[in-house]
């Protein structure tokens, strides 16, 4: 038995309507309880900002782009390393750290958990080596179906239980979390160098439209009652005027879980373009937001962009084509048989670009419009919109106005009459910020009710401490010191035990995979079904046999098993 | 004992359809390898050392694994500049366990890449690389290319798993449907299958690719007659076969990757690619050898962020191919110890850099004995990785598969050797 007690933490808990009280946490055996014995380890909080463990619901931090995106870029390795001290292995990486760096860099954000935002069922093995070395995080992976070909097939057929008899043989298979779409039919089009525009494009043979395939998902991922909803990368990434694409979307999802969200919307900066061209591009973000609002079904994280250098990464391959021939630096393409693709381009957003500027503003815009913090989640898509180490400085942005009119003063001032953020003066407040940075994550993610995002009794003790007292100070106009306090918690505490304190790293591992086994009738299941192997093994240049990742590749493992309504 | 689907730790095909037959611990039958694949299968236990050897002035004698394990531990805590060197033949878990052990040694660790691949990664890291899994190639390419590569020879299942001989989704015939083109010095036995032979000078290859990356831009006005010995006509028939394929598929080997010109060759090859590109699709593949030469560098980047190369004298890791590299750190005579794993560097290595070796401690891991044996004060056999070990393999398109372990010979496998040197280090140092 572990006992510990937190004593003077000034606890935000938007989930426990906990708002800035100063209590202590006790617990024992890594969950929250009542009260601990007098053994119990005591950490003083000084009055410090406490919330549970911040939770990342879309970074790309481990697998095939990921590697390849350090693997192309050694001066990115230069850019960010540290030397080997104590437990800590020595890091590489600015925008695409290798997993140490990942692992610790988050921790002592005081992040316990995250969700890998692509994964490939083909190449799911390489993810899971790489959570396996990034030993202090939860880690959860999105398996990409944008462009499976038994799953279109089965949609083209109309059969959506067929539809959740893959997803559920796919991703029991490859010890995945969640169904991710990622540009919709695009990535089997970019198997021919061709693209879909939006919803309503067929794909090339299949002919089905990427409306279909997000609106089958859903309904598949309803009958499987995954604990998380469809994840949808949208169409037309990064196109001037894409914004109507992204609404459209939003429109195809039926509203069919009344616990969490039925559609997430990721990266939605990228998606709510005005504009008919680079020259004239505006933000849309008001009519994204407005949708928003009036879906409570819906849910969706920033993608916000921040500037800077960074790494582009996603397994929209025909995007990062596109992107690659604006930027003209080093290109990388990746795409996966029968399943999905991949890209890769370095990037460098300048504040002396108009359309960075509008870019930097769209996200902002995003999470101050949206009324409801749980339906838009704090997230860059690491690293594509900014490194996840700049998520204290956009916590700040969000909090302080006079910040965010500091910042524009410095933009191209053409920017100005391209974007609304100027005249908005909503300012966050504490608990609307643990809402878009783990109290929503858990809602969205399905975890809530397995005690991740809040300080319940019963809950994960996944504990942040920030070395702020917030009581004293005025975010709005004090957000330097908001971003100072954010960057290093005091405490990184996991599973009831420290993990980080002051920067430093103190375990070595501490960490579960966090994947899902549907069960569906024995007579459904893939593994039996003649058509599905036969294609598989005709296909495919892996046997069937040897697609399954094995029980070595999760050797710390939380299996969530659900019971298809079928 | 029938073991269907096995995975073949020859080369980076890594052809995962085997039907090997054991019979009383030994390996009777193999169908569906080639003849590559066959050899390493059936003729494994012929080859094997049985135990660990040392060097005495007398000559060798056998050693007891405690005692290897103890003196590599010494060899290893006792040098100022270690080399840890191989790995490609190795999986993926020990590999992980070599970077570990180079960063707490404060040493350098290297693979086989850097007398392979390692241009092509160079070129990479300049331009990047538009790639694909193989099964795109299989279910879609018209046009296969392989340049400086000999796949009937050295990769012997390719065109019949990956490319021209294979069915393909989207192709009603594919045998005839698709066609494939075959660049090299000499004919070799693939130019033989060939629908178009590119016969080129030695060295020419810069200047072919060039010529080939002008046409596609349209500028075959300032082509000569002859370029490095291939005509113009020829160029400009390639060039348009090229652009009129539907999916073009680029295959690259050593031919290229070691020659004249080395890592500007495959930068050429690969803003081709990207030109055509902008044509039709295209991808390009290198032809790795090792079946997990591929493996290294994913292990080695997430753990460090470089694929190979790298050095921890600092307490970080540092990369700089061409002095960070084995061989160069040998030929400057810079380590003062080396630890060889599931490689034979002494048979590929530039006399100079074999010589050093010799002079200083070197052990190698390593199932059977090599050239490099020759130059080691002690070696331990271990268990063959896809045979009596199994772990992560990465095929040379990044696919990663598990290679099984079909039997047990009672060897220890890599994993665990190095595991316990590396623990061994470890409570040494203190950590």
């Amino acid at each position: 038995m572990s006992e510990l007690l937190i004593r003077h933490a000034c606890v935000v808990d938007p989930v426990n309507r906990i708002s800035g009280e100063i209590m202590d946490l006790a617990v024992r055996d890594g969950r929250i309880v009542e009260s601990v014995s007098d053994r119990a380890e005591v950490i003083d909080a000084q009055g410090f900002l406490t919330m549970a463990g911040g939770i990342d619901s879309h970074t790309h931090i481990c697998g095939t782009k990921v590697n390849f995106g350090r693997y192309m870029s050694p001066e990115d390795m230069r850019a960010g390393r540290t030397l080997k001290k104590g437990q800590m292995h020595s890091t590489s990486g600015y925008s695409v750290p290798t997993t140490y760096g990942n692992s610790y860099r988050y921790a002592t954000m005081g992040y316990t958990a995250v969700l890998e935002g692509a994964m490939a069922p083909l190449e799911a093995r390489h993810t899971h080596e790489e959570f396996m070395a990034t030993p202090l995080q939860d880690t959860m992976a999105n398996v990409l179906f944008d462009g499976n070909w038994p799953v279109m097939e089965a949609v083209r057929d109309r059969d959506v239980k067929r539809v959740a008899a893959i997803v559920a043989w796919v991703l029991t298979a490859v010890k995945g979390f969640a169904i991710k779409i990622t540009n919709p039919g695009g990535t089997e089009a970019w198997g021919w160098g061709k693209n879909v525009t939006c919803i309503r494009d067929p794909v090339p043979y299949f002919e089905v439209t990427p409306a279909e395939i997000i609106e089958t998902l859903i309904r598949a991922n309803e009958i499987l009652r995954l604990p998380h909803s469809v994840h949808l990368h949208c169409n037309n990434l990064g196109t001037p005027g894409n914004y109507s694409c992204t609404i459209g979307s939003m429109d195809v999802a039926p509203d069919l879980n009344k616990e969490r969200q039925s559609l997430y919307v990721t990266h939605v900066q990228f998606h709510s373009y005005g504009g008919t061209s680079w020259k004239d591009i505006n933000s849309k973000a008001h009519v994204v937001a407005d949708a928003v609002n009036r879906k409570p079904h819906i849910v969706i994280d920033m993608g916000q962009m921040m500037f800077g250098k960074t790494t582009t990464m996603t397994a929209d391959g025909p995007m990062e084509f596109n992107l690659y021939k604006l930027h003209h630096n080093k290109w990388s393409n990746h795409d996966v048989e029968l399943e999905t693709g991949s890209g890769i381009i370095p990037v460098y957003y300048s504040r002396k670009s108009i359309v960075n500027s509008v870019m930097w503003a769209i996200g902002l815009e995003l999470a101050l419009l949206i009324k409801n913090p749980e339906q838009c989640l704090l997230a860059t898509d690491n690293p594509n919109g900014s490194p996840f180490v700049k998520y204290p400085e956009i916590i700040a942005l969000l909090m302080s106005n006079p910040y965010r009119q500091a910042e524009i003063a410095t933009l191209p001032p053409e920017t100005e009459s391209r974007i609304s953020l100027p005249a908005i003066d909503r300012e966050l407040d504490w608990n609307e910020i643990a809402m878009m940075t783990r109290a929503g994550q858990g809602r969205a993610l399905g975890l809530r009710k397995l005690g991740r995002g809040h300080l319940g009794l019963g809950a994960i003790a996944d504990i942040a401490i920030y070395p702020l007292s917030i009581g004293a100070i005025d975010p709005s106009k004090e957000y330097t010191r908001v971003i100072e306090a954010l960057r290093l918690t005091r405490y990184t505490i996991k599973n009831g035990k420290v993990i980080a304190r002051d920067g430093e790293i103190l375990s070595n591992r501490n960490k579960t995979t966090i994947w899902v086994r549907p069960k569906i009738p024995e007579q459904h299941r893939m593994d039996h079904d003649p058509d599905f192997i036969r294609n598989f093994e005709r296909y495919y240049t892996v046997r069937m046999s040897n697609y399954p990742v094995q029980e070595a590749y999760v050797p710390e493992s939380t299996c969530i098993e659900t019971e298809a309504v079928w | 004992m029938l073991h269907e689907d096995v995975v073949c730790p020859f080369c980076a095909c890594l052809c995962d359809d085997l039907k090997v037959e054991t019979d009383n611990g030994t390996i009777v039958k193999v169908d569906n390898a080639c003849d590559l694949g066959n050899h390493k299968f059936l003729r494994d236990d012929n080859h094997r050392l049985k135990e660990p050897i040392r060097r005495t002035p007398s000559g060798w004698t056998s050693a007891t694994l405690q005692h290897a394990i103890d003196r590599t531990v010494e060899i290893l805590l006792g040098a100022d500049r270690p080399l840890l060197y191989g790995w490609s033949g190795t999986h993926g878990e020990a590999q992980s366990i070599g970077v570990h052990m180079a960063e707490v040694l404060g040493g350098v660790i290297d693979s086989t890449t850097s007398v392979c691949h390692g241009p092509s990664i160079l070129a990479i890291q300049e331009v990047g690389h538009p790639g694909c899994t193989l099964g795109q190639v299989k279910n879609r390419a018209d046009l296969v290319v392989y340049w400086g590569a000999n796949p009937i020879e050295a990769h012997p299942r390719h065109m019949s798993r990956y490319t021209t001989y294979t069915d393909g989704f989207f192709l009603d015939r594919a045998f005839k449907e698709r066609k494939v083109i075959v660049v090299d010095i000499r004919r070799t036995q693939t130019a033989e299958v060939a629908d178009e032979f590119i016969l080129i000078k030695k060295g020419g290859d810069y200047a072919v690719l060039s010529a080939l990356r002008a046409i596609v831009r349209g500028k075959s006005d300032m082509i000569p007659a002859t370029v490095a010995g291939v005509t113009k006509e020829q160029l400009l028939r390639i060039a348009e076969m090229c652009k009129k394929a539907k999916f073009g598929a680029f295959f690259f080997g050593m031919g290229i990757t070691q020659t004249q010109g080395k890592y500007k060759n495959i930068r050429n090859a690969i803003e081709l690619v990207d030109e055509l590109n902008r044509h039709t699709k295209f991808t390009l593949t290198p032809m790795r050898g090792h079946y997990n030469v591929y493996g290294f560098n994913e292990v080695c980047t997430w753990m460090t962020g470089y694929p190979y190369a790298v050095d921890f004298c600092r307490g970080m890791a540092f990369y700089n191919p061409g002095e960070t590299s084995a061989v160069d750190i040998l030929t400057r005579k810079e380590c003062d110890a080396c630890l060889v794993v599931a490689s034979d560097p002494a048979a590929h290595f530039p006399k100079d850099a074999v010589r050093h070796l010799g002079e200083i401690p070197t052990v190698q891991i390593d199932p059977y004995p090599n050239t490099t044996t020759a130059f080691c004060e002690l070696q331990i056999p271990v268990a063959v990785t896809g045979i009596d070990a199994q772990g992560t393999s990465y095929r040379m398109d990044g696919v990663p598969i598990r290679v099984k372990s079909i039997l047990n010979r009672g060897y220890p496998t890599d994993t665990d050797i190095l595991g316990e040197i590396y623990r061994r280090i470890k409570e040494a140092k203190r950590v």
